[in-house]
């Protein structure tokens, strides 16, 4: 036995009561691709090595964004950096993709969004025409998000040293006054509601990627959120904006992995029915085909919404009422009990713990 | 969704589970063979819908589980070389061997890729005639036709750059060492839908004659399942042991015959050491004389890596039927998926993973009944 098992005996006496063993890795030497896959190995490096050097009580939340004041108003300010392959896919690109996934950061905070800045990475031998079709689809998603890109950068890496194009996008929206969302403001009693159907951007990367062809082709549904956010917060019978109490886009991870960062930020219980989650039937049948599961499989223009019972009914019907959220529906409720763990009927009656995806999801062998 | 929806509906799941409950008037100990159906039960919650009387207990049909250790560190060895490309299905990725796992080796430069089919292996050897191209063939009766087919093609179109790192598994002496050994508990079985899909269930006959239990050849959907626990208990009840077969849509008693074939062409039966259990005679396949070119244990001499395993984990006798995830100290503490002590945790399909992933609130959910009967509220 050598290596990181040791190693892990030496850490943890729990392991050595039960006789040295050669399995288990803990700590990672390497970084590997589950340390960008959203669950809880990603959660396991923001913790070990980013939060350890740069704490601080704004970026201690984990909210998609930072909201903070300057000279009295709230700024809302986020980035994201956006690699993804192929570049080109059904229902949008790499450049719709890193304009959206911004914008939404910023929405998921009730912000307006305002501005954007882009960095590219691109590697030598890109073709310009790509280029061109990917930098005409940013100015179009932002335009129609009603966004302004202010500031920019560009660098060359040699040909290998990068894949076709990388871009970062930082973006700063001002949050209007008596709106306070954050993932800490769950609380008992609220209800859970998904804007749509899931599963659907991941699904569309990956059947062009394993070069999957189904009847229908699975679009991705990348969008800016940022007016359905808006929407709803403008649902009609409500004295103040604080019935939205949260707001998160479930993107890689997924719907499960999105849940579940609530409830342990808020430190509460939630409870939802696997019969309420809209899943299309094409999504449902590549998860099948490949062993994955649709709750864990990212989303570019779905939310969840964590809302005052008494308002959630009205919120329902305003986000139903926008394109965005015309297949909405409500999922369970948040609750009291098993703190920080998100619990599901099952479609035939059973219950089950709806967990985070620890590192890639992979395909199970038969 | 057709040939989805239909075995997941809530209403018939219903009529079933009232049909459990009516004849069901003692104990039994079930056994769901395949890790499949350990992972179906536990995702559904379906174990939460049985009667308290009937003790569904998980089998060793889990590939990723009973894979032993020294084949794992095989393998790593084996994809750690410059010149190799190894193929792997996903979720071996993840398992651990004695010095990290598939996915370190591939952050560290190794070329170690998934496929969907082994078959999938040929094009990359086609496309890369300087490179070795290893396929990490495991799996139970159900894999061993397509990854039989590598080896199979790879011959026939002269490729000598195709190598199988072969760890194959069967069924039924599995089962026959549970069943034959003092500590039994396994009263019934909901037999292995897709080996069976391959095999077909004549071999299953002569398993159940000779110790009396009724066997359930079991798909693996919800419905399935439990349809397969109400003809396994309704055989007990009766005081009755055949083998029946719930899986009437996929399979019939031969099996899939040309694929049987090719598996005896390029398979030969041998002894086999299982995770958790140790070896069983004449348990798995071996390449046959005429395909050890294409043997990479040979090819790449790893025949010396013997790895030990930590006597301390008790996945040998929850494999076995005769202990429960719950029923181990580690389990959820100091063995977890992210940190595996052993065979049952390390793939998905484990029944202590399973557990941990979806089935940790019962043991808390016992001791406070009917609190989570309420999960109401949803639209």
């Amino acid at each position: 036995m050598s290596g990181p098992a040791a190693e892990d005996s030496a850490a943890a006496p729990e392991l050595q009561a039960l006789g040295s063993c050669a399995l288990p890795i803990f700590d990672h030497k390497q970084i590997v691709l589950g340390h960008g896959s959203g669950g809880k190995l990603t959660a396991e490096l923001i913790d070990k090595i980013f939060l350890a050097a740069f704490s601080n009580p704004t970026l201690d939340k984990l909210d998609d964004q930072a909201v903070l004041t300057v000279n009295g108003s709230r700024l809302a300010f986020t980035t994201d950096s956006f690699v993804v392959t192929p570049i080109f896919f059904p229902g949008g690109d790499i450049g719709r993709l890193a304009v959206n996934g911004t914008v939404n950061d910023l929405a998921m905070s009730g912000a307006t969004p305002l501005y954007l800045s882009a960095a590219f990475i691109l590697e030598e031998g890109l073709a310009v025409d790509d280029l061109r079709r990917v930098v005409e689809s940013m100015r179009a998603a932002a335009l129609e998000a009603g966004v302004q890109f202010v500031t920019g950068d560009t660098k060359v890496v040699d040909r290998g040293k990068g894949d076709q194009i990388f871009i970062t996008t930082t973006g700063l929206g001002v949050v209007p006054e008596g709106v306070n969302i954050s993932a800490d403001r769950a609380r008992p009693g609220d209800k859970i509601i998904l804007s749509g159907y899931i599963g659907d951007h991941g699904m569309a990367i990956m059947s062009q990627r394993e070069n999957l062809e189904f009847e229908s082709t699975i679009a991705s549904d990348c969008a800016s959120l940022h007016g359905l956010v808006a929407a709803m917060l403008d649902t009609p019978g409500q004295t103040s904006q604080d019935f939205l109490h949260c707001l998160r886009d479930p993107t890689r991870g997924g719907v499960a992995t999105t849940l579940n960062e609530i409830a342990k930020r808020a430190n509460v219980g939630m409870q939802i029915e696997e019969d309420a989650i809209p899943v299309r039937d094409s999504v449902k049948g590549a998860c099948e085909v490949l062993g994955l599961d649709a709750l864990y499989v990212a989303n570019e223009g779905k939310l969840v919404a964590i809302v005052a019972p008494e308002s959630a009914d009205a919120v329902l019907r305003q986000m139903r009422a926008h394109p965005l959220g015309a297949d909405a529906a409500m999922l369970g409720e948040v609750v009291a009990q098993h703190p920080g763990m998100v619990l599901m009927k099952t479609g035939v009656g059973g219950t089950r713990v709806l967990d985070v995806m620890f590192g890639e999801q992979l395909p199970r062998i038969c | 969704m057709k040939y989805l929806d239909e075995y997941r509906d809530g209403e018939v799941a219903k009529k079933i589970v009232a049909d459990i409950h009516r004849i069901t008037t003692k104990p039994w100990v079930l056994m769901e063979v395949c890790g499949g159906q350990t992972h179906s039960i536990v995702k559904h919650g379906i174990d939460h819908l049985l009667p308290e009387s009937i003790d569904l207990v998980h089998g060793p049909g889990c590939p990723v589980c009973v894979t032993p250790l020294e084949m794992i560190d095989k393998a790593h060895a084996i994809a750690r070389q410059p010149d190799v490309i190894f193929c792997s299905f996903g979720d071996m990725l993840r398992v651990p061997g004695s010095d990290g796992d598939l996915f370190t080796i591939k952050s560290l430069g190794g070329d170690v890729r998934v496929v969907y089919s082994p078959i999938d292996c040929l094009k990359i050897a086609r496309a890369n005639p300087d490179k070795k191209i290893v396929f990490f063939a495991i799996g139970f009766e159900t894999t061993a036709p397509a990854n039989a087919m590598l080896a199979w093609q790879a011959r026939e179109q002269g490729l000598k750059n195709v190598a199988l790192l072969v760890s194959h598994v069967l069924v039924p002496p599995a089962m026959a060492a549970i069943l034959g050994s003092p500590y039994n508990r396994v009263q019934g079985f909901l037999g292995p839908g897709h080996v069976c899909a391959i095999m077909g269930y004549r071999e299953y006959e002569p398993l159940s004659a000779r110790f009396k239990v009724p066997i359930v050849i079991t798909g693996f959907e919800p419905l399935d399942i439990l349809q397969g626990t109400l003809m396994t208990i309704r055989q007990l009840e009766e005081g009755r042991a055949a083998v029946e077969n719930e899986y009437s849509r996929i399979l019939d008693r031969e099996g899939n015959v040309p694929a049987r074939k090719l598996v005896d062409q390029v398979f030969e039966i041998a002894d086999r050491k299982w995770r958790g259990i140790g070896n069983i005679p004449e348990s798995g396949y071996i390449l046959r004389e005429e395909f050890r070119d294409y043997d990479a244990e040979k090819l790449f001499d790893v025949m010396e890596i013997d790895t030990r395993e930590s006597g301390a984990c008790i996945s040998g006798e929850i494999l076995r039927g005769i202990k429960k995830p719950h029923d181990c100290p580690a389990f959820g503490t100091a063995c977890t998926p992210q940190r595996p002590l052993g065979a049952t945790m390390v793939s998905a399909e484990g029944a202590c993973a399973a557990y941990y992933s979806y089935g940790r609130h019962l043991k808390q959910e016992k001791s406070r009944q009917g609190d989570l009967v309420a999960i109401g509220g949803a639209a």
